[in-house]
């Protein structure tokens, strides 16, 4: 035991010595490694955002896994009836004990602005719909139960809007004007961030607030007279038997002349278990690529300093090094290198993944939850540096051991 | 106490493209406990070839070779080194010390290969070998800012930090001045006398030689002993054919 104490603090100090000694060649090994523990850090921590920012985008479009998106029409062409319909949603919800659902109503409204009315895309929804599309506000809160209870209806604007009427502070109630046959007055209460390449004004309204504005006119389109589409966030182990349950259900209400149409609309419905795969594959393969040709260049180094020290090798052989501790001690030597190596690379792909800069390019306003550096990508960039490392001394190591000391003390 | 013992050791290389080239043949010899034994020889009879024996750098191809009464050849490779380390000190010629590491360094390295209490305290153990040998005052010192004979005392710090029972110093003054080589020599003596280790030197001055208290001749892959080294080396063959007084049966080979 003592034996082995001494001599694994023993190959640590020589391997120390060693590393302070030839710093250039260490600093030099150390640039290759930390370049490439940097970029495979890097890249898998950038691939987490990526794969984040792909999520949260999918998830805003189609809900999160599991939503289900029941669509109802009659073959004649009319709709069904606004009362009797929403009765049997609110039944439906209760029997399955439901808690995220939401009615969806597709319009447009002519918006009075300062500078001339403009149609306004208005996506009315129940409250529920802001966790089940993973909606942030910039200003101000999402809808609650008490907005519906409001006589001038409550709207959230996106950031188009916002800009357009001048950014007003939301504390001061700002409200804008609904055209119509009556205009009507909302108060603003919330403001979210326009997707990239939205350059056109949108709200949000509760799906009873459009309902009540009234039928659409000439004028300003107002009301759809569609019939509501409807969603639900369920869990995904139950989406199937829930789907199913639901068509038999809306479909037995309302009878033959009603078509039910009851799927799964969110991103993982439509992939296998995982749907990054091919994106974490390349990723993947860029980075080893990377750390591969670090790695080169350390064996190329190791090798060829190598040569400069086989005297020294002979002479801590004449001293009593067995084979064993100089191999261990060359190699420890790759490794503390490239542990350095790999530290100084993971604080550097830190420093650059969550750079507010690097951060914007890769989530192009579309991450709202940016997720944490990933532990995962520290690790395995350390954990990739020590096996580079190990790697690089393992051949330098093996020919230190084969060094014939009185050669070695001669050179 | 005897330490080491040969017994018509020889030592044959492998060539690749020539008969094998044999190097010591017939080698007897005894170093005990406390002995100054001195060999000497021309360049190319053998010498480094038997202290690589010695030191256990090297085994024989045939004889017997008992070290500490045990035969050498029955060691395992890493129980040679650690005997090695433990046992033998080594003193070069062009002194070896570890380049870039101060003087304290260079000693602490065999202490490096060591356990328990030497381990551990190596650093004092250091300081106080070099304090011994006259350097107490140049521990920091980088090899390449001491002179010749302050890098050979380092060497023969290094070399005694471990109390070896037996030092193979190597033309231990080859690359010193006289007075210098003189006073190495002298340190190298009191402290061998010190720590009651044998003390075989390698070397071509007659001189250094005379210091010992047995005298060896290494000369055609044996061993033979000599009287007094500074009148032997007075009718060396080699110096002779260099003086031009070779005798007429001296072989042309050696007046080349």
């Amino acid at each position: 035991m003592n034996r082995v104490v001494s001599n694994l603090v023993g190959s640590f100090v020589e391997a120390w010595q060693e590393l302070r000694i030839h710093r250039t060649r260490v600093l030099l090994s150390l640039v290759g490694v930390a370049v490439a523990v940097c970029a495979i850090t890097t890249v898998v921590a950038l691939g987490s955002v990526a794969q984040q920012a792909t999520v949260e985008q999918s998830e805003r479009q189609g809900g999160r896994p599991a939503s289900l998106s029941m669509q109802i029409s009659q073959s004649d062409g009319t709709a069904p009836d606004s009362a009797a319909m929403q009765a049997l949603w609110e039944t439906e919800l209760a029997r399955y004990r439901v808690g995220h659902a939401s009615r969806l109503v597709q319009t447009s409204q002519l918006v009075q602005f300062r500078d001339g009315a403009a149609q306004v895309q208005i996506q009315g929804v129940d409250p529920a719909y802001g966790t089940m599309h993973r909606i942030r506000l910039l200003h101000g809160d999402w809808f609650t139960a008490a907005d519906a209870d409001r006589l001038a209806p409550a709207v959230l604007v996106n950031s188009v809007f916002y800009d357009r009427i001048g950014r007003p502070d939301l504390r001061t109630h700002p409200t804008t004007t609904l055209l119509g046959t009556q205009n009507a007055t909302a108060v603003i209460t919330g403001v979210y961030q326009a997707t990239a390449w939205d350059n056109a004004p949108a709200m949000y309204m509760l799906a009873d607030a459009v309902q009540a504005l009234g039928p659409a006119d000439t004028l300003a389109l107002r009301g759809s007279g569609q019939p509501p589409s409807y969603e639900l966030w369920v869990p995904p182990a139950l989406a199937e038997d829930l789907r199913a349950a639901l068509t038999r259900d809306v479909q037995g209400a309302l009878g033959s002349t009603a078509n039910v149409q009851v799927y799964r609309q969110d991103y993982a419905a439509y992939s296998g278990d995982n749907p990054y795969l091919p994106l974490q594959l390349v990723v993947g393969g860029v980075a080893l690529l990377v750390l591969l040709l670090g790695a080169l260049g350390l064996v190329n180094i190791a090798l060829v300093t190598l040569k400069q020290r086989i005297r020294e090798i002979g002479i801590r052989r004449s001293f009593g090094a067995t084979a064993g501790r100089v191999f261990f001690s060359v190699m420890m030597e790759s490794v503390v290198a490239t542990i350095v190596a790999g530290v100084v690379g993971v604080i550097a792909a830190v420093l650059i993944v969550t750079n507010p800069l690097v951060e914007g390019f890769i989530g192009q306003g579309q991450v709202t939850d940016f997720p944490p550096f990933p532990v995962e990508a520290a690790v395995l960039g350390l954990v990739c540096a020590t096996a580079v490392g190990a790697l690089a001394g393992l051949l330098p190591a093996l020919v230190a051991v084969r060094v014939k000391v009185i050669d070695a003390i001669r050179y | 106490m005897t330490l080491l013992h040969l017994e018509g050791v020889t030592r044959t290389v492998r060539l690749i493209d020539a008969p094998p080239l044999t190097i010591l043949s017939g080698v007897d010899l005894d170093v005990a406990v406390g002995d100054r034994v001195s060999i000497v020889g021309r360049s190319g009879s053998g010498k480094s070839t038997l202290l690589n024996l010695l030191g256990l750098l090297d085994n024989p191809t045939t004889g017997v070779m008992l070290f500490d009464d045990r035969p050498v050849q029955s060691f395992s490779s890493s129980h040679r080194d650690r005997v090695r380390g433990r046992d033998v000190g080594f003193i070069f010629q062009q002194f070896n010390l570890l380049q870039g590491r101060t003087a304290l360094e260079n000693v602490m390295t065999p202490l490096l290969y060591a356990e328990g209490r030497a381990f551990w305290q190596r650093s004092r153990i250091a300081a106080e070998m070099l304090d011994r040998v006259g350097l107490g005052h140049r521990l920091t010192a980088l090899p390449d800012k001491l002179s010749g004979g302050e890098q050979q005392r380092v060497a023969i710090a290094r070399a005694l930090v471990r109390s070896p029972r037996l030092i193979l110093a190597d033309e231990p003054t080859g690359a010193l001045d006289l007075e210098t080589g003189a006073a190495v020599m002298t340190l190298l003596d009191e402290v061998a006398t010190d720590s009651g280790a044998a003390l075989v030197t390698i070397t071509h001055d007659p001189n250094i030689a005379a210091t010992a208290t047995r005298h060896l001749r290494l000369d055609g892959g044996g061993l033979r002993p000599v009287h007094d080294p500074v009148r032997d080396r007075a009718h060396d063959p080699a110096l002779d054919a260099v003086r031009g007084t070779a005798p007429a049966t001296m072989p042309d080979a050696m007046l080349a």
